[in-house]
């Protein structure tokens, strides 16, 4: 697995401390990151199910669950979900079995893998891909099959139209959705979510929302098109309970049927998860001298944990950015929850309207606006910046200096000790010359 | 056996297995989820040959956005009496045929090459040939930046080592705008002629 920005990845923290071989060391790794993966996709939705039951009965004027698990309903999503599993797994005559059965796995897996390339907190993540926005995408669109194929399945006309909806707004929305992720890009120059984190921190005017008026109009487009992108109302076309019954999942029952809104949940909370760290500041806390604090005074700090410059510090220091980085996402999913019990359904024609009229152009604008604001803004005022803030290329170098002037570099001596290991052949310059030709032939 | 291999195997093995069930299976529906499965693990090889780009490409081209249009497609156009492939032995036997040649031409290419000399050169210095940026210090698998850079012009490979005066091979920009255009063009084109037709009122003068 890779790391990043110096943290120490706990395949070579096994290797290193515990002298575990290299393929061991890796399934461990491997196991101890799905597991936290998975539970925290089992976890995501039993808390936001509990608050959307909490929010929905607030708007609505009443109270929501109260009674399970004490005063609040704090267990009221664990009563649910052994509900759900005593309910009976059924499949209707009219449908084919297999993809009916497998249809609710495909939506589950894309959700899941969504959380290998998200980070929650410095080097907290199970890959650091350098293209973790375009991967993450790219797992965000599986879903989709997995809804059309539970709508074709299950033989019934409902659920038909639930899929056909499905997959025309999705078809649809992705494209604002990608343009509107580019946005940012354009200004950081990397796809990589530790580094988009990492370039925001500071004051909150640091945050990618603050950059320029292009990317804080894009923080909202962001926000709409990915609500769509969940199937969360307004646009729940694909469900519609008041016209489709249930839209894609009709037939669907006991387990199967949660995994769906399992699935869901957590794409919510993943959505939310960019957004933040696209816009928001990441795990960074936005404030200026508690962002110092943390990573100048708490990080280094505190007795080694055995490995060469993994202190306790910078474990107290990542614990902070999760905690920040939850909360964040966790107002978004909110501020979504709030959205679905305030604003009526859209008709599906004004959905594929708001997307097709609207969105895509307006985010087109505002690509093209965010690519030329610096040209623009050097030639009239002389600056790259509104208000003397920092260049975003300076403090990515302030970063690059931070982390390598770290003691916490183990990454480094570790490529430079497999340097050494490998044959001869790749030590003689001019060997590798030659090799070079060989490749661009 | 290493780990690497046991995945390399696992996931050969579903690519396989997806791509025969895609053939063998009759239901229109269902040979779009065997594809899916297929390509699906076949972006997992490229990530373990820490090709993440090609993986990530793969995923959302062909598994997000050719399948969900196939599917789309399927679901619109194919009633009841299409969704079940019947295939006559002669066409199964032209398949056969076709998908034989097919694959002994690409098993002699694999055959052909000197594997052993590629994988000296891979692990030689061409991979770690790497442009300086930030934070990852020669990751393997991270490969944008190489890739972006190359595609505007300027190759690691190449040109970090080159003298002077040959320093920027040619990007693929150009290239690449013209395609897109191009495909922009036959978009806007297909959605005018695909659009309902509304009569246009005689002009009464």
């Amino acid at each position: 697995m890779p790391s990043i920005l110096g943290a120490s990845t706990i395949a070579e923290y096994l290797e290193e401390s515990w002298n575990s071989s290299p393929g061991l060391a890796m399934a461990i790794a491997a196991i101890v990151h799905v597991t936290m993966i998975m539970g925290l996709f089992g976890l995501i939705p039993m808390v936001f199910i509990w608050m959307e039951r909490k929010v929905a009965g607030r708007i609505q004027d009443r109270l929501g669950p109260t009674r399970v698990g004490g005063r609040f309903g704090w267990l009221q999503g664990l009563a649910d979900g052994i509900k759900l599993i005593q309910k009976e797994d059924l499949c209707p005559k009219e449908a084919d079995p297999f993809l009916f059965k497998m249809a609710p796995y495909i939506t589950c897996v894309a959700a899941i893998c969504g959380f290998i390339v998200l980070p929650f907190s410095q080097g907290w993540g199970s890959v650091a891909s350098d293209i973790g926005l375009f991967v993450l995408f790219a797992i965000l669109s599986i879903e989709v099959v997995g809804i059309i194929l539970a709508g074709y399945s299950s033989g019934s006309k409902w659920s038909l139209f639930g899929g056909m909806r499905e997959a025309a707004q999705m078809v649809s929305y992705e494209i604002p959705l990608a343009i509107c992720g580019l946005v940012p890009i354009v200004a950081l120059g990397t796809l990589n979510f530790s580094e988009i984190s990492a370039v925001q921190r500071g004051w909150a005017s640091n945050w990618m929302l603050f950059h320029d008026p292009f990317t804080f109009i894009t923080f909202f487009v962001y926000f709409i098109v990915a609500t769509a992108g969940c199937k969360r109302a307004p646009f729940d076309l694909a469900e519609a309970e008041s016209e489709l019954v249930g839209g894609f999942h009709t037939e669907y029952s006991g387990m199967r049927w949660s995994f769906f809104f399992m699935a869901e949940y957590a794409a919510m909370f993943l959505v939310s998860g960019v957004a933040v760290i696209l816009f928001l500041g990441g795990w960074n806390s936005g404030i200026g001298f508690v962002d110092s604090f943390i990573d100048d005074v708490v990080r280094p700090s505190g007795p080694s944990l055995g490995i060469e410059g993994f202190v306790l510090g910078s474990y107290i220091a990542n614990l902070i950015g999760l905690k920040i980085m939850l909360i964040k996402a966790s107002l978004l999913v909110f501020v979504q929850i709030w959205v679905r019990w305030t604003l009526p359904r859209l008709r599906i024609d004004q959905v594929m309207t708001t997307c097709l009229k609207y969105l895509i152009p307006i985010s087109c604008f505002l690509f093209l606006g965010s690519v030329l604001w610096p040209v623009v803004l050097s030639t009239t005022t002389g600056k790259t910046t509104l208000f003397d803030a920092v260049p975003l290329g300076d403090r990515f170098q302030e970063q690059v200096e931070r982390t390598n002037s770290e003691p916490v570099k183990p990454i480094l001596k570790k490529e430079e000790t497999k340097q050494d290991k490998k044959p001869a052949h790749s030590n003689n310059s001019a060997g590798s010359q030659e090799t070079v030709s060989l490749i661009t032939e | 056996m290493t780990i690497p291999q046991i995945l390399f195997y696992i996931f050969a093995l579903v690519t396989c297995g997806g791509a025969i069930a895609v053939v063998v299976s009759q239901n229109v529906v269902r040979m779009a989820f065997w594809l899916i499965v297929s390509l699906g693990s076949l972006s997992g090889l490229f990530f373990m040959a820490h090709a993440d780009f090609v993986a990530g490409a793969q995923l959302l081209i062909y598994v997000g956005g050719t399948l969900v249009l196939l599917v789309f497609g399927v679901m619109l156009t194919a009633s009841g009496a299409q969704r079940q492939l019947k295939m006559s032995p002669a066409d199964g036997f032209l398949a056969a045929g076709v998908g034989t040649v097919f694959l002994t031409i690409i098993m002699s290419t694999v055959i052909s090459v000197d594997w052993d000399g590629v994988s000296k050169t891979l692990t030689g210095e061409v991979v770690s040939q790497k442009i300086p940026t930030g934070y990852n210090k020669g990751e393997e698998g991270n490969t944008i930046r190489r890739l972006g850079l190359g595609f505007l012009g300027i190759r690691a490979d190449k040109d970090l080592g080159a003298p002077e005066d040959k320093k920027i091979s040619t990007g693929y920009l150009l290239p690449f705008e013209i395609v897109s255009i191009h495909l922009l063009v036959v978009l806007i084109g297909a959605s005018y002629l695909a659009r309902a037709k509304r009569k246009v009122a005689p002009r009464t003068n």
